[in-house]
Order: C-alpha cells, then sequence, then structure tokens
C-alpha cells in the first residue's frame, strides 16, 4: 500500500486500514468472542486463560490485561471492538474515550457539554493538538 | 395502470448507542437528555401520520453480525425477521424486527443487474445501527409500525464505500423500487454520525460548523457533498464521522428537489452530535 496515507497527518487517531487490519485481526476477533454472554464469564473468570484462544501478541495481551485503551489502538485495536471489553467491565463509551484523551472523567464529561472538542487546533499534527498517532 | 412503490421520505438520523440505552431505562426526561428528546417529538408526530409501508434502514454494523471475518461493503437483508444482536451488553430490550422479504428480494435482484453487486444476507441479527433510528422515530411500541429493510454499509474497516458511489447506490435503490409491482409507500433512513470521534487522544470531537453546512447541503447543494473525500470527514467530524456517508444513500434515493421540513441538532449524546432531518419528496404520492 501506498505510504504515508493523508489521514495519517491527523493527530490523536487511529484509522482501521490494511495496515492495522493485519496487525489487529486476533485482538479484535477475541473482542468480538464477548458478544456471547458465556464467553464474557469465562473472560471475567480467568482472562489471562481466556486470551490463550486467541493468536495474540505479547504486548496485545498486556494492553488487554491493563485495560490500555490507547495502546490497544496503537497495536492494532478497533475501537468498535474493543469497547466490548470496556463493556464487559461495566464501562461507557464516555469513560473510555476519557482515558484515551487523558482527562478525567468528569472533565471529559464537562468538555462534551460546553460543545465537544474544536476542530480548530486539532485537524493537523503539527497544530498543537492532542498526542501523537503514528504507533 | 400497474401500481408501483414509491419512495416518499428520508429520514437522517444518528444512531448513537446511549440514546437507545437512555430510553430503554426510562431517563429520558433528565436534564442531559431532555433537549434532545424534546427535539424528536416532531418527527415521531410526522411519521405516525405517515403511516408507511416499509422502510428501508441503511446503517452500519458495529461488530454485531459480521466480524472482520467477512465484511461486506454493501448487505441487504431478505430475511422476515431479524433478531436484536447482542453486542456485548445483552440485546436492547424492543421488539424483534419484521423484514420484508418481497421488496427485499426485488431489491437485491434489481441492484445487482443495475451493476451494485449487493451481498444477500438470509439470516442476520441486527444492532443499535438499526434500532436507535427505530426506537427515534417511533417511541417504544410493543411491535415496529412498519416492516424494514436492513441496508447495511461497511464503515468499520478502511476504506467505507465513497460519498459519489453511496448516492449512486441510492439513485438505483430509487429506480428498483419503483419497479415493484405493489402499490407500496417506503421512506429511507440514512443514519450515523454527525460528527464524533470515539477513539485516540483526540476523542470528543465535535464540529457543528461541519455539521450544519453538512446538514444545509443536504438540499441546496447533495452533489456537492458526496465530494467530501473521507479524510476530511475523519479530519473535520472526526474519525467515526466518516459514517456521514451512509446519508448520501438516503439523499440519492430522493428527488432532486426533495424538501426539508424538519432538523434537529443537539451537542451531546454521549461523546457525538446527533443530527436528524426529515426530507419529502415533492410529487404527490
Amino acid at each position: 500500500m501506498t505510504e504515508p496515507r493523508d489521514y495519517e497527518t491527523i493527530p490523536g487517531t487511529y484509522v482501521y486500514d490494511a495496515r492495522r487490519g493485519r496487525q489487529g485481526y486476533a485482538l479484535n476477533m477475541f473482542c468480538m468472542s464477548l458478544n456471547v454472554a458465556e464467553n464474557r464469564r469465562k473472560f471475567k473468570e480467568n482472562e489471562a486463560a481466556y486470551l490463550e484462544q486467541f493468536a495474540l501478541t505479547e504486548e496485545q495481551r498486556r494492553t488487554v490485561l491493563k485495560r490500555d485503551w490507547l495502546g490497544m489502538l496503537k497495536v492494532g485495536g478497533n475501537i468498535y471492538y474493543t469497547i466490548k471489553i470496556a463493556f464487559c467491565d461495566g464501562l461507557t463509551f464516555q469513560d473510555v474515550a476519557s482515558m484515551m484523551s487523558g482527562v478525567s472523567k468528569e472533565q471529559y464529561a464537562q468538555m462534551m457539554l460546553a460543545g465537544g472538542r474544536s476542530a480548530e487546533g486539532n485537524r493537523y499534527k503539527d497544530e498543537a493538538g492532542p498526542g501523537d498517532s503514528r504507533g | 395502470m400497474i401500481p408501483v412503490a414509491s419512495i416518499v421520505a428520508g429520514i437522517a438520523c444518528s444512531h448513537v448507542p446511549a440514546i437507545g440505552v437512555a430510553m430503554d431505562r426510562g431517563v429520558t426526561a433528565t436534564p442531559y437528555w431532555e433537549t434532545l428528546f424534546k427535539g424528536y417529538e416532531p418527527a415521531r408526530q410526522w411519521l405516525a401520520k405517515l403511516a408507511p409501508d416499509v422502510a428501508i434502514i441503511v446503517y452500519n454494523d458495529h461488530a454485531s453480525a459480521f466480524s472482520l471475518q467477512i465484511i461486506p461493503t454493501f448487505l441487504i437483508g431478505v430475511a422476515d425477521r431479524f433478531p436484536i444482536a447482542d453486542e456485548g451488553f445483552g440485546p436492547r430490550p424492543v421488539p424483534v424486527v419484521q423484514g420484508h422479504p418481497a421488496l427485499a428480494w426485488h431489491l437485491a435482484e434489481s441492484l445487482i443487474l443495475d451493476e451494485f453487486d449487493m451481498t444477500i444476507a438470509n439470516e442476520m441479527p441486527v444492532d443499535h445501527g438499526l434500532t436507535v433510528p427505530l426506537s427515534i422515530t417511533c417511541g417504544q411500541p410493543q411491535q415496529w409500525p412498519f416492516p424494514v429493510i436492513p441496508l447495511c454499509v461497511n464503515v468499520v474497516q478502511y476504506p467505507p464505500p465513497t460519498g459519489a458511489r453511496c448516492f449512486k447506490l441510492g439513485q438505483a435503490i430509487a429506480r428498483a423500487v419503483a419497479s415493484f409491482e405493489q402499490d407500496l409507500r417506503v421512506v429511507i433512513y440514512g443514519t450515523g454520525g454527525m460528527s464524533h470521534q470515539l477513539q485516540g487522544e483526540r476523542a470528543g470531537l465535535i464540529n457543528r460548523e461541519f455539521d450544519t453546512a453538512f446538514l444545509d447541503g443536504m438540499t441546496k447543494d447533495p452533489l456537492a457533498l458526496t465530494r467530501i473525500t473521507h479524510t476530511e470527514y475523519m479530519r473535520e467530524a472526526g474519525s467515526e464521522g466518516v459514517e456521514m456517508v451512509m446519508w448520501h444513500i438516503m439523499r440519492g434515493a430522493l428527488d432532486a428537489d426533495a424538501a426539508e421540513i424538519y432538523r434537529h441538532y443537539h451537542v451531546p449524546a454521549s461523546n457525538t452530535a446527533a443530527g436528524l432531518m426529515i426530507l419529502e419528496n415533492r410529487r404527490i404520492s
């Protein structure tokens, strides 16, 4: 595939493209298994043992077990999939969004009530926006 | 003259899962949700009065019916019923969705012969992408008031289909509906959006200016909107804002001079700018 992609200039954003699709398939398919109630129970019962069924890399395992939401994206996680781990933990999309963007739940909720994160200053990585996403 | 089906109206609607959860838990009158839900009331009244015979709902599956194992770009559901998916926290407590196999199969055949290579699903659960727009526009009935044809678009694995391709699919849907020999009044939903980003350090991005221009463009110059690139959606409206390509299928299925008869826009619904727009074809049906 042609590199670099123009969307890679967007800060703090991990586009689930072919590269991440190759990297994250097993991780995301583990997340998919959590659509089944019995699997959610088994995962919560012994997370490390449950993960053995899936061909995750060491780093992918670590990010799941540590609930490193941002780290998961950097090793090929797709947010529509990794959010299922959060649902398993009783967390909401806003909880996870606040953790990924590095602010408290309250600060994040307040930002959304005030109209959300502005696009101003957040369109390109060379602006003073949020962090790097080349992971 | 042989009676035929026709598309009478289009509904553009965000499908934020938290909106469904708020309805399921009965908390829509709280200060957080009140304004959003008040803005849905006129749409519900309009739709109840219109009483369409069938709805085509364009939405994206969110790792519910389809995983990364097989990723259909465009898919049509031809079943006579679609169960409610367990997305990881149990199925939503809403009625099973009844399909319309006769029209759905007609659409599948017509679209493929019209060079849109649809995937056909005989069995599939439906997730919040489809059920939340139904809840928003129909409330909480014991049974949904009309049968539904699900039309799924991939927006989870980059790249989604382009806005221009989606618009052309909408035009093909209109042609297909108009060749179905039964007097049916059809509404088409384009769901998803508006600006939102669920992932990364930039989560929470909202762009009211972009969204407003997009809503205006639906009637002023819908073809210009189809030229917005994926990168522009992601940069301006957040990475998940690219879901708005699905609105073009709805728009393409309507007449060029379709009229806006209602809009509602509210920030925030969880991480998202929630938009709703109703467009009606002017010809008398």
